[in-house]
């Protein structure tokens, strides 16, 4: 049996190898600190495998996660100049590669559903080929790996340094950020535990009148746009809205498919996203971007498909969620 | 009540631009404390729950292939491929399709090939406005029918990536959701079924958005031909004024 935990290891060896190479690498200013974040990333997902098994304490991976975000927090990564072609030999590579090179990227999704939709199903000995309970999350690591192999083939690249090397420049590029809506996992954790979910619970059910559903969607769904605005980030505003509306009213009380109600309810806080200034590089850079005048241009283009999503939204999640 | 404080301080700290990873930090520990969780059980519990998420960062799995496919050319081959598609099309039509090809290439995984550097800038506006210039008999724009054009461009490759992204089911979001729910509600949710729940909402952005490019080519048409009457009374007042001011000029 393929288990979960072997994927965590791998890409927290990843992640550990990527973190040796930015150390060496003296054209990042902020080379320690982007190592330190890292590689400290890496031992927290091998550590993290005895947590879950209470064979180790979770209070040192605590600390560990504060460590990240202070590193993070504080500004202490940064990223190098990665050594990779110029835009006339990505052209030139284009043109010689073609279609082809969209096969790779193809394989990752097509991996992943069988995996998820057949592979899932295969038993030797009577036990299954893949831990069951996590096969969606396995086909992805399966479908990466067989993208890579591909990839290698397609594109004729015999040193599997190439991608790491590559890799590690996205991931120098996307920076902590690439960990934040882990953490905004954590911090719903944090709500729960300490009983926000309860407070707001009652605040909510003294607001909505009994079993009253259409009103409870359109309470989350409005919830999730504006705090959206307000945040300028779906992500941040989907613990707060779950914990309150989501949870307890939609999904315990009224049985709601969480499924629908979750990934449509994250769709309304995209809307609001699609309105808001706040979210800087969806709707500002864009309108730098373009030069143009009137900086709130995109969100002028962007707002009444918005508005109209949102309905939907809402009537997708009243119309097919109980 | 007065744990609802925690809730405040995320609202605050992302409101006024903090930092993303210092806000979650504090809002956490400040929650904690509020809900009169001991230090020592605010640190176990940030290091349960983020060893029951992990799966929400393992797409950098999905980097090393995206890196090498990207220093190979993906980017400048998938320009080549929208630019073979708009040559004849209008504005409004031009925009539709790409649209649909934003939104069904994030659903398959490739959200990087597009965006306001990659794609738009470099490729999506200067065709769109193209288009409107064709209409226009090859003048060139008014400003501010120019600034609507590539609005319009900037917005439907956003539209296009945020509701075409989430039927895939490696991407943040979705691994979000099921990372905050299964730690955080004890049960079991797949991505795979988050992402089928995203189909309906991407079909009817696609409807909707679509549905407005298609009439913006009517209100493009008019706004052209409302821009070049204004210019035309503004060049004739100028013709006619321009003795007068002359000699306005030289009466001082």
């Amino acid at each position: 049996m393929i288990k979960s935990e072997w994927f965590f290891w791998l890409v927290g060896a990843v992640f550990v190898i990527m973190a040796a190479q930015m150390l060496r690498d003296r054209t990042n200013p902020k080379r320690h600190g982007t190592a330190a974040f890292w590689g400290l990333l890496g031992v927290c997902f091998f550590y993290s495998t005895w947590v879950n098994e209470k064979s180790l304490p979770a209070e040192p991976l605590g600390v560990a996660v504060l460590g990240l975000i202070c590193i993070g927090g504080f500004n202490l990564t940064g990223k190098g100049v990665p050594q990779t072609t110029s835009e006339s030999e990505r052209a030139s590579l284009a043109a010689r590669f073609g279609a082809k090179l969209f096969i790779p990227a193809l394989t990752i999704p097509l991996v992943a559903m069988v995996c998820a939709v057949l592979v899932a199903k295969v038993r030797i000995g009577g036990s299954p080929v893949l831990e069951e309970g996590s096969e969606t999350i396995l086909g992805l690591g399966l479908g990466a790996i067989v993208a890579l192999a591909v990839g290698m083939w397609v594109l004729r690249e015999r040193r599997v340094s190439v991608p790491l090397h590559a890799g590690r420049g996205l991931l120098e590029s996307m920076g902590w950020a690439l960990l934040l809506p882990q953490l905004l996992a954590v911090l719903g954790a944090i709500f729960q535990a300490a009983g926000v979910g309860t407070q707001v619970r009652e605040i909510t059910e003294s607001i909505l009148p009994d079993g009253q559903k259409l009103a409870a969607v359109a309470l989350y769904c409005a919830g999730m746009f504006v705090f959206t605005v307000i945040m300028g980030n779906a992500f941040a505003a989907f613990p707060v809205m779950t914990a309150a509306v989501g949870w307890p009213v939609l999904i315990e009380q009224m049985n709601g498919d969480p499924a629908a109600v979750l990934a449509v309810g994250m769709l309304a806080g995209f809307c609001g996203t699609l309105c808001t200034p706040m979210a800087a590089n969806f709707n500002l850079v864009p309108a730098a971007l373009l030069e143009l005048k009137d900086q709130y241009g995109p969100i002028k283009a962007q707002a009444p498909t918005a508005v109209a999503l949102l309905a939907c939204n809402i009537a997708i999640v009243y119309l097919f969620a109980f | 009540m007065i744990v609802l404080l925690g809730v405040l301080v995320v609202v605050l700290g992302f409101a006024t631009r903090r930092n993303p990873l210092l806000v979650v930090g504090v809002a956490g520990i400040v929650t904690g404390l509020l809900g009169k969780l001991s230090p020592v059980e605010i640190l176990r519990t940030f290091g349960e729950s983020f060893a029951s998420s992990r799966s929400v960062t393992i797409f950098a799995i999905t980097l090393p292939v995206i890196g090498l496919l990207e220093r190979n050319g993906l980017q400048q081959q998938a320009r080549t491929l929208i630019g073979k598609l708009g040559t004849k099309l209008t504005t409004g039509r031009f925009l539709t399709l790409y649209l649909l090809l934003r939104q069904l290439t994030a659903a398959v995984g490739l959200q990087t090939i597009g965006g306001p550097a990659q794609s738009v800038r470099p490729m999506i506006a200067p065709m769109a406005e193209a288009a409107t210039e064709r209409m226009n008999e090859d003048r060139p724009l008014p400003r501010k029918v120019r600034e609507k054009v590539r609005s319009h461009a900037a917005g439907t490759d956003t539209v296009g990536l945020f509701f075409g992204e989430d039927c895939f089911l490696a991407i943040g979001s979705i691994l979000l959701i099921t990372g905050l729910v299964n730690s955080t509600y004890h049960t079991h949710l797949e991505p795979l079924h988050l992402a089928l729940w995203a189909i309906p909402s991407a079909v009817c952005a696609f409807f909707i958005h679509g549905g407005r490019l298609l009439r913006l080519d009517r209100k493009l048409e008019r706004d052209l031909v409302t821009a070049n009457a204004e210019m035309a009374v503004a060049r004739e007042d100028a013709q006619g004024r321009s003795p007068e001011s002359t000699e306005g000029g030289a009466a001082k």
